[in-house]
């Protein structure tokens, strides 16, 4: 009997010391807000477009945190989706876009000579992209443009335009290798001199 | 001799080497054209210092470094920029890029240069900078800046420099020939470089298979101060490698992602030694170097001295190219080199050897089969890898694990692709990787600034918005404050306080002035009708004539104070007023004279008279005018200026005089009706020249509401002298029984206080008359002063319109907007305030005026309420429709209902003082029933409306309901209100009978 008494007094007791430190560990190490929207906040593109329709990349982090669809990133195209995805572990969906193809990056251009220098693109860039003063010509910094196309609509002369990107010898990269031809064994050595002879 | 490790790895293909290090290095020939890339090496590109037609001379700077990993540029040769613009360059991608063109005249002439003369007198700082300047950039492959590996001195320790003269890949060289033919400038070099990284110990790694130049190495060393050994490493590809080279000469491994300075070792290649040499000892910029060409393709295979620049077009004829048999043209070796697209590209500082090479030679990869997973690559990876693994990664675009599996510590040689039995192009699919990597990275980092310059804006912004909102409400406070001021320097009766003091005399001497007249008046009215209470009467008007009076004194004495105060600034004002006035006035009576003179009117002697005066006086207000001007001294002008003004003053009365008189005699023609006018005058006069108010007997007299509280200290008063004149007199009676001497004296005295008494008494009654008098004033006042009010605010809401408009729009001058806006607010205020306290007034005095103004307000209010209920059914309809304007509606519907309630409120006040008066109520008695009456018929009528939608079902039904519990309210309060007035309400009129719930 002083047993079972002694091994329920042991365990209450243990179990009041791992309440206590179970109670003083979520106080003491809390996590303050949500850890899930910084890391879906890192992998947006953070271009600020409001496509999504949310006021900035971060407000849309934390609606996906809250469950919301994780497609509607257009400037950030399926790789983001399927980062989110992956990073969420749920099925990635298909992008919500017009043209699902990959976004083409692009950046503001202002055509200089249109510009009247109204500064509502300037207050409509989310980072702080273009310079200019009222009645003074405006212009983006190449560098600090994110592409978001915000600054296109408010200008009241449509002297805005998106400039696709060029590939520079500094951003040009090495094409992934075409899938070989999948030849049997005898066909070795034949390469391009076998499919030329094909197209001829 | 060092021992001599092993790295892991490596292949063994044909050497073939044989075909071009037979023939000695020769000059190649100069060619028409060079086209100058600006970016030859890792880093940012040169931009150019010579403009296109500029003739430049051999070895001038033609493009300087920009940014830390960059090098200048020089003129390979004498001639003439032609084109800076893009061209082909050697690159893997085919593309072009910026170049400098320059169109050779074939002269070769050099720019004035010469080498250091003792290069070790300089600071290490100075030399490196020097060999920036001179162009030199690694030779090896990279053609990584130098001057950057030079620098490692500062932050590393360097106690060993590898010179690489390994040269492992096949085919090539240019590294052999150039030992054999110039060790004693590599030796140059390598003492120039060990002077900068001062190492312990210098190897210079050669493979093999260059007996000769193992030789020459080794002679050359001999003669050396320098701790040099020449170490022989078997051949291996890759064994010149950077980190490769380390291993086999120092049996010290690289880690990854680290540069073997971490380790203490600094790698140089023997072409860039020279290149150092050259540039330090002779004052020759890298402008040329050696170039193997070779391939089955071409005659001669050999070594050329080749100018940067030079075209390979060029270096193939110069070699007998046969152009049938060139299948493929390859830049660098074959194991890591790149297939050039056209043969239009020029030679760089890292070009070490072209291969023209015919399609047996090299033969067109086969087709990639699938990885049979045999471990090949992974035996001969020089970097130990798992090149399987990483070809899967790659493929699958699981860069995360690629990276993991150390992806970048590839060095591209191309062994594992060598020996792979299924052909997969494997380097292809690793630099594939490399650069999605190095783009996501890239994207991620600028995703991230993006966030950050975001955080950053919206941050500002927010600072933005609360400084606004802060300076907003500093300047609202200000303007309170400000007002507040304006009040209490009104409210606070020293005489000696400045403007606003005198301001509020002012208007006390123009209120009594009326009163004076007023009084003066009845008494004649009372003289014509011979009334009995005569002597109150006059008693009454000298009083008040007293009283106007003191007023004036005290506002002069006021006046003169704020004189002092303001050192006499705003007198010259209203002297120059003055003497304009007078002016003016003169030219009128001039005219009027001239008039009077053409018409032949008598009275003309009197006009010139009076012309004449005015003459005078307008001179002596100009003068007063000019010496209050001259004479700004604070004591001085004050007296003159006090004179002057009266000066003025007298000038412009006379002056009315002058001008009625002159009106009169033109009127009527006669002189007789001037004089006669005259005593009228006379008494405007004095109520022109005391036409000030008075201050202690009658400080509320200014504001009709204070004569109560005034009347309370009078009767005290009044009271006091009564009480002291029956004490007076008791005691003069007792004198006189007693016979005392005194008594007669104490009569007199009696008399006296008597008079007091009466003075008293008078002073009260007076005022209690004024009292009743101003009683009836506020009413008349108040119609303007609701009018400006509603002006006030009519501005008040345009201007704050306009002020949000402007602010939405972010334009600058919205501040200053919101400013006006601000004090138009407090104009607003200001006016409601005044408009608030007549209506006090109006309402205390005049109970009888505001149930007169009853149905007005009533009215007032109805309206309101129709506008609110118009209003808000317009911006729902907007909000409805989603329409840009609703919110600016909603805004403006709230105002109206602020209007409406304001309006309820005034008719509920005036209302409840109805009530108070009944009787005065009452005659509209009649008036409210009827209303009552109506407001129940709607009702009813309403309700029959709202039933039968109801009972149809239309939509519009709910909104008929609100309708009619509206008109109802509107029913109920009706009823009220005749309830209040005295009516009696009949019981089966109640609404409540006709509408079903």
């Amino acid at each position: 009997m002083s047993a079972v008494l002694i091994a329920i007094i042991v365990l209450a007791l243990l179990a009041v010391a791992f309440g206590l430190l179970l109670g003083y560990a979520s106080v003491r190490f809390k996590v303050e807000g949500n850890p899930i929207v910084d890391q879906i906040d890192e992998l947006l593109p953070q271009t600020q477009c409001g496509q999504c329709g949310h006021p900035g990349c971060r407000p849309y982090a934390e609606a996906i945190a809250n469950g919301e669809a994780i497609n509607k990133c257009p400037p950030g195209g399926q790789s983001t989706v399927d980062a989110l995805a992956d990073l969420l572990d749920i099925e990635a969906p298909t992008l919500d876009a017009e043209d699902a193809g990959d976004p083409v990056k692009a950046v503001a251009y202002i055509r200089e000579d249109e510009c009247i220098g109204c500064t509502k693109c300037i207050q409509a860039c989310p980072v702080d992209a273009i310079l200019g003063a009222a009645k003074q010509m405006h212009t983006v910094i190449t560098s600090e443009c994110t592409g978001c196309d915000l600054c296109v609509e408010p200008c009241p002369v449509d002297c805005i335009d998106m400039v696709p990107i060029e590939t520079t010898l500094n951003t040009w990269k090495w094409d992934l290798p075409k899938p070989g031809v999948e030849l049997i064994a005898t066909d070795r050595g034949r390469g391009e001199a076998f499919e030329k002879g094909e197209a001829a | 001799m060092t021992r001599v490790h092993a790295f892991h790895g490596g292949v063994h293909p044909p050497e073939n080497k044989r075909q071009s290090n037979g023939a000695p290095i020769r000059p190649a020939p100069i060619p028409p054209r060079l086209v100058l890339p600006l970016s030859q090496h890792i880093g940012a590109p040169a931009e150019p210092l010579v403009k296109v037609g500029d003739r430049v001379l051999k070895g001038q700077v033609i493009a300087e470094p920009i940014g830390r990993v960059s090098v200048s540029l020089h003129a390979p040769t004498s001639g003439t920029v032609t084109l800076i613009g893009p061209q082909p360059v050697p690159h893997a991608s085919g593309m072009e890029a910026n170049c400098i063109v320059i169109e050779t005249d074939g002269q070769d002439e050099w720019i004035e240069h010469a080498g250091l003369e003792d290069y070790k007198s300089y600071t290490k700082s100075e030399l490196i900078n020097y060999i920036r300047n001179y162009g030199i950039a690694g030779m090896g492959g990279a053609g990584f800046p130098t001057d950057v590996k030079l620098h490692l001195g500062d932050d590393h320790i360097v106690n060993t420099l590898i010179i690489n003269a390994a040269e492992c890949e096949p085919y090539i060289t240019a590294d052999d020939l150039l030992i054999r033919e110039r060790s004693d400038e590599i030796l140059g070099g390598i003492e120039v470089i060990a002077h900068l990284l001062n190492p312990s110990h210098i190897l210079i790694g050669i493979e093999d298979n260059k007996p000769q130049a193992i030789r020459a190495l080794e002679d050359a060393v001999r003669g050396c101060h320098l701790n040099i050994d020449v170490v022989v490493v078997p051949t291996k590809y890759p064994s010149g490698g950077e980190k490769q080279l380390v291993k086999l000469l120092t049996g010290v491994e690289v880690p990854s992602g680290k540069i073997p300075a971490d380790v203490g070792i600094v790698c140089q290649n023997v072409g860039t030694a020279s290149a150092i040499y050259r540039a330090v000892h002779r004052g020759e910029p890298l402008i040329s170097r050696i170039v193997t060409i070779t391939g089955d393709a071409v005659d001669q295979r050999h070594n050329l001295d080749v100018l940067i620049g030079t075209q390979y077009s060029e270096l193939l004829e110069a070699s007998g190219v046969r152009r049938d048999d060139l299948y493929r043209l390859v830049m660098g070796g074959p194991m890591m080199g790149f297939t050039m697209k056209s043969d239009a590209v020029p030679v760089v500082k890292t070009t070490n050897c072209i291969i023209a090479a015919t399609e047996e030679e090299m033969p067109p990869a086969p087709p990639a089969l699938n990885c049979i997973r045999c471990g090949m690559c992974e035996q001969v990876c020089p970097a130990e890898l798992l090149p399987q693994q990483l070809h899967w990664f790659a493929k699958g675009k699981e860069y995360d694990k690629a990276k993991h599996h150390n992806l970048f510590d590839c060095i591209e040689c191309g062994a594992c692709s060598y020996v792979c039995p299924s052909n997969i192009p494997l380097v292809q699919y690793y630099r594939n990787a490399k650069a999605e990597i190095r783009q996501e990275e890239a994207e991620k980092q600028k995703a991230e600034y993006a966030r950050m310059r975001f955080e950053a804006r919206q941050a500002r912004l927010e600072q933005e918005k609360i400084e606004k909102e802060l300076r907003r409400k500093a300047r609202a406070e200000e303007a309170a404050k400000a007002q507040a001021s304006k009040k209490d320097s009104a409210g606070a009766a020293k005489p000696a306080a400045a403007g606003g003091d005198v301001k509020t005399l002012k208007t006390a001497a123009a209120v009594a002035r009326t009163k004076l007249k007023k009084a003066e008046k009845a008494f004649e009215q009372a003289k014509e009708s011979g009334a009995d209470n005569l002597a109150e009467l006059e008693a009454a008007f000298n009083t008040a004539k007293q009283k106007a009076d003191a007023a004036q004194q005290k506002l002069e004495q006021a006046e003169k104070g704020g004189t002092v105060a303001a050192a006499g600034a705003p007198d010259i004002k209203a002297l120059k007023t003055a003497a304009a006035v007078a002016r003016t006035k003169l030219k009128k009576a001039q005219s009027a004279l001239k008039a009077a003179e053409e018409k032949g009117q008598d009275g003309i002697e009197q006009l010139r008279d009076t012309v004449k005066e005015l003459e005078a006086k307008a001179d002596a207000a100009q003068k007063a005018f000019d010496d209050a001007q001259a004479a700004p001294a604070p004591t001085a002008p004050v007296v003159d200026i006090k004179q002057l003004k009266t000066a003025a003053a007298v000038a412009r009365t006379k002056l009315k005089q002058a001008e009625k008189a002159l009106e009169k005699a033109q009127d009527s023609g006669e002189g007789d009706i001037a004089e006669l006018e005259a005593k009228v005058k006379e008494l405007e006069a004095k109520v022109d020249t005391t036409r000030k108010a008075f201050e202690e007997a009658e400080q509320g007299g200014s504001t009709p509401a204070k004569p109560a509280i005034d009347l309370a200290p009078l009767k005290e008063d009044m009271d006091k002298a009564l009480a002291k004149v029956e004490k007076a007199d008791a005691a003069a009676k007792a004198a006189e029984e007693k016979g005392l001497p005194t008594a007669e004296k104490m009569r007199a005295g009696v008399d006296k206080l008597r008079g007091k008494y009466e003075e008293a008494k008078k002073a009260y009654e007076d005022a209690e008359v004024q009292n009743a008098a101003a009683g009836g004033k506020p009413a008349i006042d108040l119609a303007p002063l609701k009018e400006d009010m509603d002006k006030a605010l009519a501005k008040v809401e345009k201007a704050d319109a306009a002020a949000k408009a402007a602010e939405e729009k972010g334009l600058p001058t919205a501040e200053k907007m919101r400013a006006g806006v601000d004090k138009l607010r407090g104009k607003y205020e200001e006016a409601k305030k005044a408009y608030e306290d007549a209506q006090a007034q109006n309402n205390a005095a005049t109970p009888a005026v505001s149930a007169v103004n009853l149905d007005e307000l009533k009215a007032d209010m109805d309206a309101a309420l129709a506008k609110v209920e118009k209003a808000d059914a317009a911006a729902k309809n907007a909000e409805e429709k989603g329409l840009p304007t609703a919110d600016k509606m909603r805004a403006g519907v709230d105002k109206l209902r602020g209007k409406y309630e304001e309006a309820k409120k005034t008719y509920e006040d005036a209302k409840a003082q109805g009530g108070a008066a009944v009787a005065a109520v009452a005659a509209n008695l009649d008036e409210l029933k009827a209303d009552m009456e109506a407001a129940l018929g709607k009702v009813q009528k309403a309700d029959v409306a709202a039933k039968n939608a109801e009972e149809k079902g239309l939509p519009t039904a709910e909104k008929m309901r609100a309708g009619v519990e509206k008109l109802r309210g509107k029913y109920e309060e009706a009823k009220q209100a005749y309830v209040a007035a005295g009516g009696t309400v009949d019981a089966d009129a109640k609404p409540d009978t006709v509408i079903v719930d």
